[in-house]
């Protein structure tokens, strides 16, 4: 078998070596409950403590103001039933077309309970348009949750602008930012946000830890009730390896967030690369978005025919095709883009890391043009003209607008 | 990622018979092809198919896929089994054939080797002149408008694959894949289908002869079956008459008009009529 070459680093990233190695001590000798009252327990206290100071640091938080929960999907329905429950008189809720199935789902389920919700449209690039966010808010509106960065296309939101546009209608302002938590710098502390999710595993620490910020001052119910741990805002006996491995991941992240431009670079050459393969094109916002993600739509093939070729090679990629996601249709978020089915069908993610090295990203270059020509030799279409593909694509995007 | 098996797996990554079959024209031989599928949907599969006239017999078969790695195989596979049938043996091929040929699909991707079934009766029915079977206006409503798919399409798909559950259904056409609203009705069909498929096998339980009143409601139940199946292809079938062991149906629309699928039609009704009420059975097609 041929080594891995990771390229699917928004889905998840390998576990950093220091952060195992911070971690494997509470795995065997210091096992103690941190809630205890004796030493024992009270040395993983502290280790908890100094974790948390690690990831309010990554945040520019308060260690007071971190919530350590056991993934990003919890802290988003934690994060949302907490605004709501803050204000409950009003009943209006916005968000948008592009979030992660985390948070539209639970929008659906608050909706069939008598909310309102707004679900705000994205352009072609997936960029949110202020104007209309400014139209649909009201003195009603109890929260505005988007997310930092989009997952699929790293096309990154103007997050200030938008939490200032909530805060002038008194509205709570939630930001899922598990993609952009050691991809950008983040500064709560002179922020509009009130609550904000991030997660352990999309920054090399490992699966089942995440945290949520939440502002000083801010009226939290919790969405898990029990004992007292995390000042009785989660309760729970707490993932203590997994919390210590977070903050040691988070203190790596730091780090290397003054090397990310070499990321970026790596991820323009390994675009430019795929660029040179005829009828591709770069979805997402050209001039914001995240220094390691590349979504490229290959027309006129499929994307999981051409991730299971990928995976010949070795090569872990991602794709929003519909075959890929077991639900028949296509990823939301590019649909919401309005991008035509020649591409839609067609677009693979590559998602780098600090690990990702120069040779990887030649390896792809050097095997991708083969893998499309192949594919595109097998595809009965092979322009945006061909009468069949054309009728097929406005017929299906007329159902699409009406659903 | 989908458990593929190791023939998905190799017709995915060295497909037999991809490509195009050129005009060709000797005499006694006709090119046709067959599409089915969209950009839209996700995979769309063109088969061309290369016919000695008057054996009526498929001397070569290609085809072009847009589609996931199960879409591809079960295009190359169904290129493999064609060639050398006549069309009417080709014909008698269905999903299932292509998916046993393949050593099994993830249910999910059953809808793959639908795909390959449909082409290839696009592909024979253009060749012999009749009205193309997709997405015609005499299919009745969309039952599903996301996938469009027809009430006769899913009647179809729930008797010959003997599906129950509508997840079933969506794996095998799509169909209650997209918005889900049509859900419901497709239950519907699901359990109609049921009871017909219950009263035959109730009655073919029985051991006392049957009564002339029984064998006509047998009989009916055996062509509500069948009914869909044809119905998808434009034809249509009805019991005219029972005289003893001889059942009179008139054979309806576009298959009614073609004579060599006329045989092959009363043939399969006679076939299913036989195993299903009666041994002694035999079917007359009024014209």
């Amino acid at each position: 078998m041929n080594p891995v070459i990771y390229l699917d680093n928004n889905a998840t990233t390998m576990v950093a070596p220091e952060v195992v190695e911070a971690m494997l001590p509470y795995l065997t000798c210091y096992y103690g409950n941190p809630s205890s009252m004796h030493s024992f327990g009270g040395r993983v206290a502290r280790a908890i403590k100094q974790a948390r100071g690690q990831v309010a640091s990554l945040l520019g938080a308060e260690e007071s103001e971190i919530v350590f929960t056991s993934c990003g999907t919890e802290g988003n329905n934690t994060a949302i039933r907490a605004a709501i429950a803050a204000q409950p008189e009003r009943r209006h809720l916005i968000t948008t077309q592009v979030e992660h199935a985390c948070v539209l789902n639970l929008f659906k389920q608050l909706e069939k309970q008598g909310y309102r919700v707004t679900y705000l449209s994205v352009d072609r690039r997936g960029q949110l348009d202020l104007m209309e966010l400014e139209a649909a808010m009201t003195g009603d509106t109890a929260l505005v949750s988007t997310m930092y960065a989009n997952n699929e296309t790293g096309t990154i939101f103007p997050v200030e602008q938008v939490g200032a546009i909530a805060q002038a209608f008194g509205a709570i302002f939630h930001v899922d930012a598990v993609q952009v938590a050691g991809k950008l710098p983040l500064d709560m502390q002179n922020s509009p946000v009130d609550l904000l999710t991030v997660s352990g595993h999309k920054l090399h620490a490992p699966k089942g830890v995440g945290a949520l910020y939440v502002r000083r001052g801010f009226r939290f119910r919790p969405l898990l009730l029990g004992g007292h741990q995390e000042r009785g805002r989660r309760a729970g006996t707490e993932n203590v390896a997994s919390i210590i491995g977070f903050g040691k991941a988070a203190e790596l992240a730091q780090v290397y967030l003054a090397d990310v431009a070499e990321e970026r670079e790596l991820r323009d050459r390994l675009e430019r690369g795929l660029l040179a393969i005829p009828d591709t094109v770069v979805n997402g916002d050209p001039q914001n978005r995240l220094p390691n993600t590349s979504n490229i739509g290959f027309k006129y093939i499929e994307g999981e025919a051409i991730l299971l070729s990928l995976d010949h090679y070795g090569i872990c990629a991602s794709s929003g095709s519909a075959c890929t996601s077991g639900s028949l249709e296509p990823s939301h978020v590019l649909r919401a883009m309005g991008l035509p089915y020649s591409i839609l069908h067609g677009s693979i993610r590559f998602s780098l890391s600090r690990y990702t090295t120069p040779g990887e990203v030649d390896r792809l270059l050097a095997v991708m043009p083969e893998i499309v020509d192949r594919l595109r030799a097998l595809s009965p279409f092979s322009n945006d003209q061909a009468d069949w593909l054309q009728a097929q694509d406005s017929r299906q995007l007329a159902t699409i607008n009406n659903n | 990622m989908w458990e593929y098996t190791e023939k998905v797996l190799e017709l995915f990554h060295n497909p037999k018979n991809q490509g195009v079959i050129p005009p060709d024209e000797a005499p006694g031989v006709a090119v046709v092809f067959g599409e089915v599928g969209s950009i839209a949907c996700g995979d769309a599969l063109r088969l061309h198919l290369k016919i000695a006239v008057a054996e009526d017999l498929i001397l070569d078969a290609r085809f072009q896929t847009f589609g996931c790695t199960s879409a591809i195989a079960s295009s190359s596979a169904l290129t493999e089994m064609v060639k050398g049938l006549t069309l009417d043996q080709a014909l008698q091929i269905n999903n299932h054939d292509i998916a046993e040929y393949l050593g099994g699909l993830p249910e999910a991707k059953m809808h793959c080797s639908v795909m390959g079934q449909e082409a290839l009766e696009a592909a024979i029915y253009k060749y012999r002149g009749i009205n193309s079977p997709v997405h015609s206006e005499d299919d009745g409503p969309l039952i599903c408008t996301c996938f469009g798919v027809s009430e006769a399409k899913l009647r179809r798909v729930v008797v010959e694959n003997q599906l129950t559950t509508v997840e079933q259904v969506t794996s095998y056409v799509k169909a209650g894949g997209g918005c889900s609203s049509c859900a419901a009705q497709i239950e519907d069909i699901i359990n109609s289908v049921q009871t017909s498929r219950v009263a035959v096998e109730v009655a073919a339980a029985s051991t006392r002869p049957l009564t002339t009143v029984q064998k006509i409601g047998l009989i009916q139940a055996v062509l509500q079956e069948v009914r869909p199946v044809l119905q998808a292809d434009g034809g249509d079938v009805e019991l005219y008459d029972l005289e003893g062991d001889v059942v009179k149906v008139n054979l309806k629309g576009a298959c009614g008009s073609c004579a060599s699928s006329t045989d092959t039609l009363k043939q399969t009704i006679e076939s299913r009529l036989r195993a299903k009420v009666l041994p002694s059975l035999v079917v007359e097609a009024l014209l």
